[in-house]
């Protein structure tokens, strides 16, 4: 009994113990990046490769599910897309000799500035959160591949969200679905600016939300498109958020807010184009090169 | 006694690696809803009520920090989370039996819910994030109901994995005396 009791007191320093040097932890990494370092160095000899190998796995897994749909579904899919390929492929045209012109035109006024061309770096995605309440994901491709935080991450045309950590061989990415993401957005075509966060209660209905926008003459309406802004020191211009699903005007009368689609679908994303140029190189705000001067 | 020993060791890291890859790489494919059960929680729980207050902690211990330097924001918050689950669920140790489910049924359940209980109130409520009621309908309680689905089948594979190693300590205990 005595051996019992003895047994229990120390259970019980030992949890006091562990649970001080949590909390020792979390203050220490809230404040520096020391205390991850060892961390994340052992992560990455034991769970990296290993989540590597198994994301094949599930990406298996997944396209399994994707065999399920009918051969019927497939054709009719198949001539929708025939049919969205002519159109598209006259938009192109059409877009092409828009954008001959606009070259022609930018020649003639000098101007050299091209947001379009970022270079990109393809990465696959090994793991996601292990929660359900946030929404962050790891890529297979770290700062040994020349990733760094701060970086925009994209799917297809869409955005989807920023480095914030990296180790040598991951990086992991925060989606602008999470709770915790503020993007200064602005309206393509009237270059309103406005503040797209992302939210938990929004996320099974496939929406972010926005607000903050000017309420000016200005008409936005269902369907236009939401692009990064001008003014975000994280975020590259231009970038396709996705397109307004809902706007109202707030009761202020001062501001609109509502809702987007985003361009991306967040449940099935396996590869990511990471852009490899950061907002601060880009516009020369380097604090670290400043100082070195 | 030793190798006993040191193969128990092995074999817990094994299982938490195996549960952890499981829940990051495998499990957002079974997304039902938007929810994906918390298969690091069942073992860590299970830990605790099979082999007492101890082994409950370093699992959780583990397990918590693994989800840190991964996804967390800072890191300590998942593994002091975990680690007080291993505890609690290791002083269950005394009135668990391994023929009974429904003692480890409920105590994975009630684990599961205090878990998404204090991760609302420590991440969401701290932001002032009210909806509270949402958030039980749309996550916390379908959450816990996966994973006692989960718990259904991860269980008795657990339960197996124990009772052939103390079988094995068993034997290698007798062989010495």
């Amino acid at each position: 009994m005595k051996k019992k009791n003895q047994n229990s007191h120390t259970n019980r320093y030992i949890l006091l113990g562990l649970s001080v040097f949590c909390a020792l932890m979390m203050v220490l990494s809230s404040f520096s990046d020391i205390a991850a370092g060892p961390f994340r160095a052992l992560a990455n000899v034991t769970v990296i490769p290993l989540q590597q190998g198994i994301n094949h796995v599930g990406g298996w897994l997944g396209d399994l599910t994707d065999n399920f749909s009918t051969l019927q579904q497939l054709q009719d899919e198949n001539r929708k897309l025939k049919e969205q390929v002519d159109a598209l492929t006259t938009e192109n045209n059409y877009l092409q000799e828009e954008s001959y012109e606009y070259e022609r035109l930018q020649e003639l006024y000098q101007l050299d500035q091209n947001y379009a061309e970022y270079e990109k770096t393809a990465a696959h995605v090994i793991g996601k959160d292990a929660g359900n309440w946030f929404s962050t994901f790891t890529i297979d491709k770290g700062s040994m591949d020349g990733i760094a935080v701060d970086m925009n991450v994209l799917a297809g045309s869409g955005l989807v969200g920023i480095v914030t950590e990296t180790g040598p061989t991951w990086a992991k990415v925060r989606t602008i679905i999470d709770d915790s993401t503020n993007i200064s957005g602005m309206v393509l075509s009237t270059s309103d600016t406005c503040i797209v966060s992302g939210d938990l209660s929004l996320m099974s209905s496939g929406q972010i939300s926005f607000d903050q926008m000017e309420n000016n003459d200005n008409p936005v309406a269902v369907g236009d498109q939401i692009v990064t802004s001008y003014i975000s020191d994280k975020y590259l211009q231009g970038i396709l958020i996705g397109s307004i699903s809902e706007v109202n005007v707030d009761s202020n009368n001062l501001t609109r807010s509502g809702y987007i689609i985003p361009a991306v679908d967040f449940r099935n994303i396996q590869e990511v184009l990471v852009i490899t140029t950061t907002k601060a190189e880009l516009t020369g705000e380097d604090e670290t090169g400043e100082e070195q001067q | 006694m030793k190798s006993a020993r040191f193969r128990r060791g092995a074999v817990t890291v094994a299982i938490v690696l195996a549960a952890y890859l499981l829940q990051t790489a495998v499990f957002p494919a079974f997304e039902i809803a938007g929810v994906k059960p918390n298969l690091m929680l069942i073992v860590t729980a299970s830990f605790g009520f099979m082999r007492g207050p101890r082994a409950g902690m370093f699992v959780g211990l583990a397990s918590g920090l693994l989800m840190d330097t991964q996804f967390g924001e800072m890191i300590g918050f998942y593994a002091l989370i975990y680690l007080v689950t291993g505890y609690v669920n290791g002083l269950f140790e005394q009135i668990y039996f391994d023929e009974d489910i429904k003692l480890p049924l409920f105590l994975i359940a009630g684990s599961d819910l205090v878990y998404g209980l204090v991760v609302y109130f420590l991440t969401f409520l701290l932001r002032s994030d009210f909806h509270f009621l949402y958030y039980l309908n749309r996550i916390i309680v379908p959450e816990t109901i996966y994973t006692i689905v989960v718990t259904l089948v991860v269980y008795p594979l657990l339960l197996y994995i124990n009772h052939r190693l103390e079988a094995e300590e068993k034997r290698s205990a007798s062989k010495f005396v």
